[in-house]
C-alpha cells in the first residue's frame, strides 16, 4: 500500500511535469507584444511620439527620393506624407492598443493571442488555456 | 557656461587612414571597445566559479542570461531560442554602453544616431531575411492584413509598407533620443549650478542628483525596449500572421 502511493505520485508528477514542458514550449510563445505594467508610462509616451514621426519620417523621406529621381517635384513627397501620417497614425494605434507590430487592426482568429496563433487553435486550446491560468 | 553639447563630439584619439577610408579610433570607437572589454570581463570572471550556490557576481551574470532567456521564450517562444547569442549580445551591449556613459567624463556613443542606426538596420535586415527564408514569397502577405477588400489594398499596402520601413527609424530615434535629451538635460542644470552660487544653486543641484538617478532608469528601460521590440520583430519573422 505504502509503496504503491509514491509510485503513483511519481507518474503522476512525471505527467505534469511532461504536459508542462509541451506547453511551455508550444503554447508559452507570442503574447501580446508589451504588456501593460511592462514599461513605465514614461517610455510608453515616448515610444509613442517616436511611433508617429519616425513614419512620418520615412514617408517624407521616401517620397522626397522618388521625386528626386524621377523628377516629378513635387508629387510623390505630397503623396507620401499623407502616407507618412496614416502609417504612424496606424503605428500609434497599434502601439497604444497594445497590438504589437502585426498589420491588421485586432485579433483576427478568435481571440487567441497573435504569435500562439500560428499553430493549430483546436489542438493548442487545452495548453493555451493552462497558460492563461498561470499567468 | 560650458556647452552643453560639447559631450557628444567624437575626437580622433589615433588616426588611422585605410586607403580612403578614414579609420581612425576616435572616442566612440574606444567606449565601444571599453564596453566589449567590460562585458567579456564582467562574464568570464562573475561565471570563473561555476558554483552551484551563486555568489553576488555569479548570481549577476546568471540574472543577466536568465532575463534575456525568459524574454525570447515569452516574445518568441522556442524557435528564437537559436538567436539567443544575438539578442543577448545586443542588450549587454546597449546596456553596459548606456551605464558606461553614465560615468563623468566618460563618452555615451548611443546617444549617437549613427551607432543606434547601425543597431536598428542590422536588426531589420537580419528579421527582414529570416522572414523572406522561411516564408518565400508568402512574406509579401504581411502587408496585406487578412480579410480586406481588395479595393483598399493600394492605400492599405503602401501604408503596411511605410510602417514597416519605420521600424528600424523608430527603434535608432528612440534609443539616441532617449540617451542624448538626458545627458544633455543634465549638463544644462549642471551648468546653473555654479553661476547662481551658494543660494540658488542649490535647487539645480537637487534636479541634477535626482535625474542621475532617473539616468539609470532610462539607460536600463532603453536597452530593454530595444531588445524586446527586436524579440517583437524576429516573432513577426518568424510566426508572421
Amino acid at each position: 500500500m505504502s509503496e504503491e502511493k509514491p509510485q503513483k505520485s511519481l507518474d503522476d508528477l512525471e505527467a505534469k511535469l511532461r504536459q508542462a514542458r509541451e506547453g511551455s514550449e508550444n503554447g508559452g510563445s507570442g503574447g501580446p507584444a508589451l504588456k501593460k505594467g511592462d514599461m513605465s508610462g514614461f517610455s510608453m509616451a515616448f515610444r509613442i511620439g517616436t511611433e508617429m514621426v519616425s513614419a512620418l519620417v520615412v514617408g517624407v523621406g521616401v517620397g522626397w527620393f522618388l521625386d528626386n529621381w524621377l523628377e516629378t517635384t513635387p508629387w510623390f513627397l505630397v503623396v507620401f506624407f499623407f502616407l507618412g501620417a496614416g502609417a504612424g497614425i496606424m503605428n500609434v494605434y497599434r502601439a497604444a492598443s497594445g497590438l504589437g507590430y502585426q498589420p491588421g487592426y485586432g485579433p483576427t482568429k478568435g481571440d487567441a493571442p497573435e504569435g500562439g496563433n500560428q499553430m493549430d487553435a483546436s489542438q493548442d486550446a487545452g495548453a493555451n488555456n493552462k497558460d492563461a491560468g498561470g499567468k | 557656461m560650458a556647452n552643453p553639447l560639447q559631450q557628444f563630439e567624437v575626437k580622433t584619439l589615433v588616426p588611422i587612414q585605410l586607403g580612403d577610408v578614414d579609420a581612425s579610433l576616435t572616442n566612440a570607437g574606444l567606449f565601444m571597445i571599453i564596453t566589449v572589454a567590460a562585458i567579456t570581463l564582467f562574464l568570464t570572471l562573475s561565471m570563473r566559479q561555476k558554483s552551484l550556490v551563486p555568489g553576488r557576481w555569479q548570481s549577476m551574470a546568471e540574472l543577466s542570461y536568465e532575463f534575456i532567456a525568459g524574454m525570447i521564450r515569452d516574445n518568441v517562444g522556442a524557435e528564437g531560442r537559436k538567436y539567443f547569442p544575438f539578442v543577448f549580445s545586443l542588450f549587454m551591449f546597449i546596456l553596459f554602453a548606456n551605464l558606461i556613459g553614465l560615468i563623468p567624463y566618460s563618452f555615451t556613443f548611443t546617444s549617437h544616431i549613427v551607432v543606434t542606426f547601425a543597431m536598428a538596420a542590422f536588426v531589420f535586415i537580419g528579421v527582414t531575411i529570416i522572414a523572406i527564408v522561411r516564408h518565400k514569397l508568402h512574406f509579401f502577405s504581411f502587408f496585406l492584413p487578412s480579410g480586406v477588400p481588395m479595393v483598399m489594398a493600394p492605400v492599405l499596402v503602401p501604408i503596411e509598407v511605410l510602417s514597416y520601413l519605420s521600424r528600424p527609424v523608430s527603434l535608432s530615434i528612440r534609443l539616441f533620443a532617449n540617451m542624448m535629451a538626458g545627458h544633455t538635460m543634465m549638463k544644462v542644470f549642471a551648468g546653473f549650478v555654479i553661476p547662481l552660487g551658494i543660494i540658488g544653486g542649490w535647487a539645480p543641484l537637487t534636479v541634477d542628483v535626482a535625474l542621475t538617478a532617473f539616468e539609470f532608469l532610462v539607460a536600463f528601460l532603453q536597452a530593454y525596449v530595444f531588445t524586446v521590440l527586436t524579440c517583437l520583430y524576429l516573432n513577426d519573422a518568424i510566426h508572421l500572421h
